[in-house]
């Protein structure tokens, strides 16, 4: 099963390696679609590995299978890899159909959805903020309460109209105004332990800033050691070494915190592994962008340098799905509840 | 960056009945123990709870019966050890010789050396320093002088250590020192190391007072110390190898984040349950970084029991752990507007003695600039 897992992780590399060149990053950034590169990510069967195999699927963990998303993330793969991915887990899960096409789902911390009981279907209606490649998605897995608990929605291109956004790297996060009557069978409760979109999207994010950062990590270290000054590598100024020591330091926490977030949705535990996790890298991803830079000088901050592709994303992905902020109030909310006899015995249980 | 990696600790079933006994047996040892003295963490000595800790066969864990030992699993001990540490035990007199001085003997030692130290360590009643530093010598051990000289029968050793941590109630001491000049191709070349028996004649030991006035730390002098031929440890010339392959179990334990611990739990204490956000940011950022190095640092475990090689991640875990450890008292003075002093009651005092701890945090066991290069090494960078 291991040598099968690093053959998949060799394979997605050697495909992002392939379609995710700087013109492709470049024309992404300004809103074209990448379809070539997800014509790829189908043909692999990436999107739906996490998916038993009776719905087409390759039947794997989905805590194995979104080690792939830090691969894609070290790639700047811009296309909704990790998004799809955990959707169509999650529609699987709740025994819902799988739409085919990339797939995407709104956090339902910020959604303002409604959604009231029609005949045999559901009134949805409400706004949904920043939703990634929401205009490119085939289908955006959305949830709003109900008396029986959270239900999920899948919502087809028909049920919602698109305004554009994007992030500070340019991946779209659009604003999708729902209006629709969703028929019962694209309707579920929330299956247990999978825990809310929010969680889900935190996780993948996390995924990738883990991989953002060993992208940059790779990049810093090679600058250091060509870029000579002073008639010596960077690489041999202590100083230099210094910085990127702690830069490695950022690395291996955001990789360990990744595992944790990745784990904890895999055991149908996201709290509190997913708040830890998403907080953790969400500072490395701002202390690791800010050595980059350094490291790499002014030329680091030319649009020409390729850099800026991990770093902005770095920028953007730790503020969603929630901030290293929200996530630390809700992990320290729980350790305060807990009490001082009881905060080591919680941190134990993690 | 692959090098970096920390595999997942392996989950490992059957801790709980350990983990509740311990917690049972520290409820009741340490019943009386304010949070002033929970604070001095691993560096509390108390004779007396280390030979209890022996009786109930948590020293030496994971040694053979033979020696004392109990035959159990790395993760076994490391429920013991965090438990203690979470809880401010103070394990202070067995700690060393537990972690570091213990293997050592089991790894390189002669039979009869085991037979000797190794069961006398696990009840409890041997406890071990570590003699490394010197005057001259603390970063760059390389360069340490003081010498073994051959004599018939053994050696006599000369020279200075410093920093040993409770050598004033150790029974003896692992010493690191030249048996020979360096080589020409190799300054760690001519290294060795001696069990050394603390009531030896010629060996002076002399507290050195830390900034807050206590004596944890000694210089030892030795004047023409006779140390027989059976007391040096390992093959003569091997001493660098040896001491660096102890490091790695020094580098990545519990205590490389746990030092503040009982700083945040009485933090926890002042806040309540009602706290402020920032407040429940500050705590929540603080135990989520104290999750994610306890889970690096089970994955350093995990690398030592598969007997792989860990000096890069034990270097992260504890230039990691050192920061945690010293932003805790910077956060709790942040979140509780206090005036400190080491004699007022309940917060203040467990602030004052952290903080007055706390440049040793980044010091003892590597400096941070050490664990740095050995990362930027790591990186391919020297």
């Amino acid at each position: 099963m291991d040598e099968y897992l690093h053959l998949m992780r060799q394979t997605a590399d050697r495909l992002f390696a392939t379609h995710c060149d700087r013109s492709i990053l470049t024309q992404s950034a300004a809103g074209v679609w990448p379809g070539e590169l997800w014509r790829a990510v189908e043909e692999a069967g990436f999107p739906l590995a996490a998916v038993s195999e009776t719905k087409g699927g390759l039947g794997l963990s989905i805590d194995t299978v979104l080690d792939l998303v830090r691969t894609a993330a070290e790639h700047s793969a811009p296309v909704p890899f990790g998004e799809t991915i955990a959707a169509a887990w999650l529609l699987d899960r709740a025994e819902l159909t799988i739409p085919v096409g990339p797939l995407t789902f709104a956090s339902d911390r910020s959604a303002s959805l409604t959604a009231s009981k029609s005949g045999t279907g559901w009134l949805l209606a409400g706004k949904l903020e920043r939703v990634a490649y929401g205009r490119f998605a085939a289908a955006c897995v959305a949830a709003a309460p109900s008396a029986e608990g959270v239900r999920l929605f899948v919502l087809g291109r028909a049920d919602y109209t698109v305004t554009h956004g994007s992030n500070l790297a340019g991946e779209p996060r659009d604003t999708l105004m729902v209006s629709a009557s969703i028929p019962e069978e694209r309707v579920r409760l929330v299956p247990t332990q999978v825990g809310s979109l929010h969680a889900l999207g935190a996780v993948v994010r996390t995924c990738q800033i883990a991989g953002a950062l060993s992208r940059i990590g790779v990049q810093s270290v090679n600058y250091a050691q060509e870029r000579v000054q002073f008639g010596r590598p960077l690489s041999k100024f202590q100083a230099i070494q210094q910085s990127l020591a702690v830069l490695g330091d950022q690395i291996a926490a955001a990789a360990v915190a990744a595992d944790m977030a990745r784990h904890g949705i895999g055991e149908g535990r996201p709290f509190p592994k997913v708040a830890i996790a998403k907080a953790r890298a969400g500072e490395s991803a701002g202390i690791g962008a800010s050595i980059a830079h350094q490291v790499h000088g002014a030329i680091g901050f030319a649009l020409e340098h390729s850099l800026h592709f991990s770093t902005k994303r770095l920028w953007s992905w730790r503020d969603e799905f929630g901030s290293e902020h929200e996530w630390n109030v809700d992990f320290g909310r729980h350790l305060l509840e807990a009490g001082p006899e009881r905060l080591w015995s919680e941190i134990a249980l993690v | 960056m692959e090098n970096l990696s920390f595999l997942r600790p392996p989950e490992i079933n059957g801790l709980d009945t350990l983990r509740a006994e311990v917690r049972q047996f520290l409820e009741v040892e340490l019943a009386s123990r304010q949070p002033v003295a929970r604070a001095e963490s691993w560096t509390g000595f108390d004779a007396t709870f280390s030979r209890k800790l022996g009786e109930r066969g948590w020293i030496g864990m994971t040694w053979p019966k033979r020696y004392g030992g109990h035959e159990r699993t790395s993760f076994e001990r490391y429920v013991v050890l965090e438990e203690m540490l979470a809880a401010g035990a103070p394990v202070s007199a067995h700690w060393i010789a537990d972690r570091q001085s213990g293997p050592l003997i089991l790894r390189v030692g002669t039979e009869e050396q085991r037979l000797k130290y190794l069961p006398a360590i696990t009840r409890g009643e041997c406890f071990v320093s570590a003699g490394l530093s010197e005057p001259d010598t603390g970063s760059d051990l390389a360069s340490a002088r003081t010498r073994a000289t051959s004599v018939d029968g053994g050696y006599v050793i000369n020279g200075t250590k410093v920093w040993t941590t409770y050598a004033h109630h150790s029974h003896v001491l692992i010493l690191f020192c030249r048996t020979s000049p360096p080589s020409k191709e190799n300054r760690h070349d001519g290294f060795s190391q001696f069990i050394v028996d603390l009531k030896s004649p010629g060996i002076h030991v002399s507290p050195i007072l830390d900034i807050a006035g206590k004596h944890h730390i000694n210089q030892i002098i030795f004047e023409d110390v006779f140390v027989p031929e059976s007391n040096l440890l390992g093959a003569k010339g091997d001493g660098w190898k040896q001491v660096i392959s102890e490091l790695a179990n020094e580098r990545s334990g519990p205590e490389r984040f746990l030092s503040s611990f009982t700083l945040l739990v009485e933090l926890v204490r002042e806040l309540g349950s009602n706290p402020s956000q920032e407040a429940a940011a500050a705590i929540g950022r603080l135990g989520g970084h104290i999750c994610v190095l306890r889970n690096m640092s089970r994955s350093v475990a995990g690398m030592l029991h598969a007997g792989d090689d860990p000096t890069l991640q034990a270097a992260i875990v504890k230039d990691l752990g050192a920061l945690l450890e010293q932003e805790i008292p910077e956060i709790a003075r942040r979140l509780v507007p206090l005036e400190l002093s080491v004699d007022s009651p309940g917060l203040s005092a467990v602030l004052a003695a952290t903080l007055l701890q706390s440049p040793s945090f980044s010091l003892r066991g590597g400096a941070r600039e050490i664990l740095r290069g050995i990362i930027a090494r790591g990186l391919g960078l020297r």
